[in-house]
């Protein structure tokens, strides 16, 4: 790589991606970090391009960077997780059933339907379902799982998964809705579901969501340096302000992969990502 | 830290309102000082947790405390405001209330709000206080505010009367040649105040009800117009070319001058003369309500550039020439054309009797001079002296407007 320029590997999971990377692009440019970026349509295109050496920092999910780290140490390599948001910690995920609902406990929703966003969501899918299998239910054998699958393979960026699966819940169409916690609040304010109309019935343990990911040995010296700088990005600087309301932070955290736990509890538990990361070491172990 | 804050929410939760609740007890407080939350809606530790996270505020569920959870304070609380700037006061006689040299990104916000910074700069044309403020806005807007009036209700529409057909044409051509002349005095201070900056508020709203005044008189006037004919009368080149000059001005300064100080105040004439020779009771009433208005438009321009030359000392000059210059620009067109001269005769005549015909030749002749005299009047409260408003005054448009 260019070991003058940080290539930042991002997937386009809206239109305001573009908005979002174009201003760091000049923030970073202000501050003599010279900086670009590449869109992928998917995680998994953008975690190849990882390996393929496309850029030196990847905007992860938390499922990519599991991803990542998993190929990375097939391949002899370290994944470090650089950055994150502080509301990428601690985040949460609620199963939530109509307030009228005769379902009180996790058991009783044996024999029902419950909906989950897009497949490879961990928040409205890999870890909510994970906690009901954990707690004794099978998902789609002690109970029927509908998938609202907007945009497989955005891990679940696209918030319209899940405000499928809230609608399906308050028209009465399932039984059960997986949503983070952050998006019932939302939900409920909104209006997408009625103040008062549902319960929540169960409560994930804390994760970790997004992280910027680093392979060990890509340009550190300069991946350290796009480090300072966002960890020293202020929300009140009216300057970058804007970005970060864009993004959805109020400070930049250090990585930490204490929280990815529960997902590779999860992964591990449906096979998720097991062929992905297969066909990937195969692909770089070819001569 | 600010111990003993606490909120009790009851059992409200954060989608019904909570939300308003817990940022109203937030609000000043410092980043590590802590809130207890008192409530029992189910939900409210997920939404809770959920809330804290995207304001970078912690919250923690202590066991066996009566608070069902605390709130502790990031360290970014409220950093959205912390250089916001105070726009100015709301309060436009309070010393300091009106900068100077407002920033382009206050925007549209009130005058004295708080404004978060890196708002977004508009391009306001009209910025500096020397050029934009007059003193006097604010009373001469509350005074236009109470003096508005309905046509439908303020004119006697229904009013008998029969004119002589050439008299009631004079006054149907009177009436065109004033809408043009009004539609000019509507997009002029209409243009100024969609460009001026939102801080000199109560010149913007003055601007605006001016602008409604003159909508006010193009539906008068256009209505005296058709009340007996069907069609309005001549539209003259020379008669738009002076006008074009004002809609054409892009100088807020120049522009007032030229239009309100000269324009308006010789109109101010014209309408009275209306009032007072109109054959029939509707167009004098139409100019009487028109006149009442149009004092104000030249109140305003008097005052503000009065104020403005205070400032800049070289103001003066610079108008006298934008007289000369338009004077430059007209002086091959026809000026007032002959219709509307004609028709001013004729209209005082009330009729084609010799006799008649040579009062109102008259009493239009006075009129012109009636006009000059007031232009110079006016000229020397801007500080010019007898010689340069007597000058300046015989430069002014023969369109009179
Ligand atoms: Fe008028
Ligand atoms: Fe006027």
């Amino acid at each position: 790589m260019n070991n003058s320029t940080l290539t930042l590997g991002a997937v386009a999971y809206d239109p305001k991606v573009v908005t979002i990377w174009d201003g760091f692009q000049r923030w970073f440019r202000a501050h003599e970090l010279d900086f670009d970026y590449v869109l992928y349509t998917s995680y998994e295109r953008q975690v190849a391009g990882h390996f393929r050496g496309e850029f030196t920092v990847a905007w992860n999910s938390p499922l990519a960077w599991l991803q990542t780290e998993r190929v990375a140490a097939r391949l002899g390599r370290a994944a470090r997780a650089v950055a994150m948001r502080d509301t990428d910690q601690d985040l949460t995920s609620v199963v939530v059933v109509r307030a009228d609902s005769p379902v009180t406990s996790i058991e009783q929703l044996r024999g029902r339907t419950v909906a989950v966003g897009a497949a490879d969501s961990p928040q409205a899918t890999l870890l909510p379902l994970d906690h009901l299998a954990a707690a004794g239910l099978v998902p789609e054998v002690d109970f029927a799982v509908r998938r609202f699958d907007l945009l497989v393979g955005k891990h679940g960026d696209h918030v319209g998964g899940e405000r499928d699966a809230a609608y399906a819940l308050a028209t009465g169409a399932v039984d059960a809705a997986c949503l983070i916690d952050g998006n019932h609040l939302s939900f409920s304010r909104d209006g997408t579901l009625p103040p008062g109309a549902t319960r929540v019935l169960a409560q994930t343990a804390p994760y970790d969501h997004c992280c910027f990911t680093a392979l060990a040995g890509d340009d550190d010296a300069l991946v350290e340096r796009f480090a300072a700088l966002l960890l020293g990005q202020r929300h009140a600087d009216p300057a970058v302000r804007p970005l970060m309301d864009l993004e959805g932070l109020r400070e930049w955290r250090p990585g930490r992969t204490s929280g990815f736990a529960p997902l590779a509890r999860a992964v591990a538990r449906f096979g998720t990502i097991d062929a992905f990361v297969e066909e990937l070491v195969a692909g770089h172990a070819r001569p | 830290m600010t111990g003993g804050a606490r909120v009790a929410l009851g059992d409200l939760g954060l989608d019904e309102g909570a939300v308003v609740a817990l940022k109203h007890a937030l609000r000043g407080k410092q980043p590590g000082d802590t809130l207890a939350v008192e409530g029992s809606h189910p939900a409210l530790a997920v939404h809770l947790r959920a809330w804290c996270r995207a304001r970078g505020d912690a919250v923690s569920f202590p066991a066996g405390s009566d608070a069902a959870a605390v709130i502790t304070v990031g360290a970014s609380h409220e950093d959205r405001w912390r250089d916001a700037a105070r726009a100015g006061h709301a309060d436009p006689m309070i010393e300091g209330a009106i900068d100077a040299h407002p920033p382009r990104a206050w925007g549209l916000a009130a005058r004295g709000a708080a404004v978060e910074a890196g708002s977004p700069a508009f391009d306001f044309a009209l910025v500096d206080r020397d050029a934009a403020w007059s003193d006097e806005a604010p009373r001469l807007y509350a005074q236009a505010a109470a003096a508005q009036w309905d046509p439908a209700t303020a004119i006697p529409w229904g009013a008998e009367f029969a004119l002589d057909g050439a008299v009631e044409d004079a006054v149907v051509q009177v009436m065109t040649y004033l809408v043009e002349n009004e539609t000019a005095a509507l997009m002029v201070p209409a243009r100024f105040a969609a460009t001026i900056h939102p801080h000199f508020r109560e010149v913007m709203q003055l601007l605006a009800i001016q602008a409604a005044d003159e909508a006010r008189h193009i539906e008068v006037f256009s209505r005296r117009m058709r009340l007996r004919r069907d069609a309005p009368g001549l539209s003259t080149a020379g008669g738009q070319a002076s006008l074009k000059t004002l809609v054409d001005a892009s100088d807020f300064a120049e522009a007032s001058f030229l239009l309100s100080v000269l324009g308006e105040g010789s109109f101010l004439s014209l309408l009275w003369f209306l009032h007072a020779e109109g054959p029939d009771e509707v167009t004098r009433e139409v100019a009487r309500r028109a006149a009442q208005d149009e004092a104000r438009h030249v109140a305003f321009g008097l005052a503000h550039l009065a104020s403005h030359a205070r400032h800049d000392p070289t103001l003066r000059e610079r108008l006298g020439a934008a007289i000369e210059r338009r004077h430059a620009g007209l002086q091959h067109t026809a000026g007032l054309n002959d219709e509307v001269h004609d028709a001013l005769v004729l209209l005082a005549a009330g009729s084609m009797a010799p006799a008649a015909l040579r009062s109102g030749t008259e009493r239009v002749q006075r009129l012109v001079g009636e006009m000059d005299t007031g232009r110079r009047l006016r000229l020397r409260r801007l500080g010019y002296s007898d010689d340069e408003a007597r000058a300046l005054s015989a430069l002014h448009t023969r369109n009179f407007m």
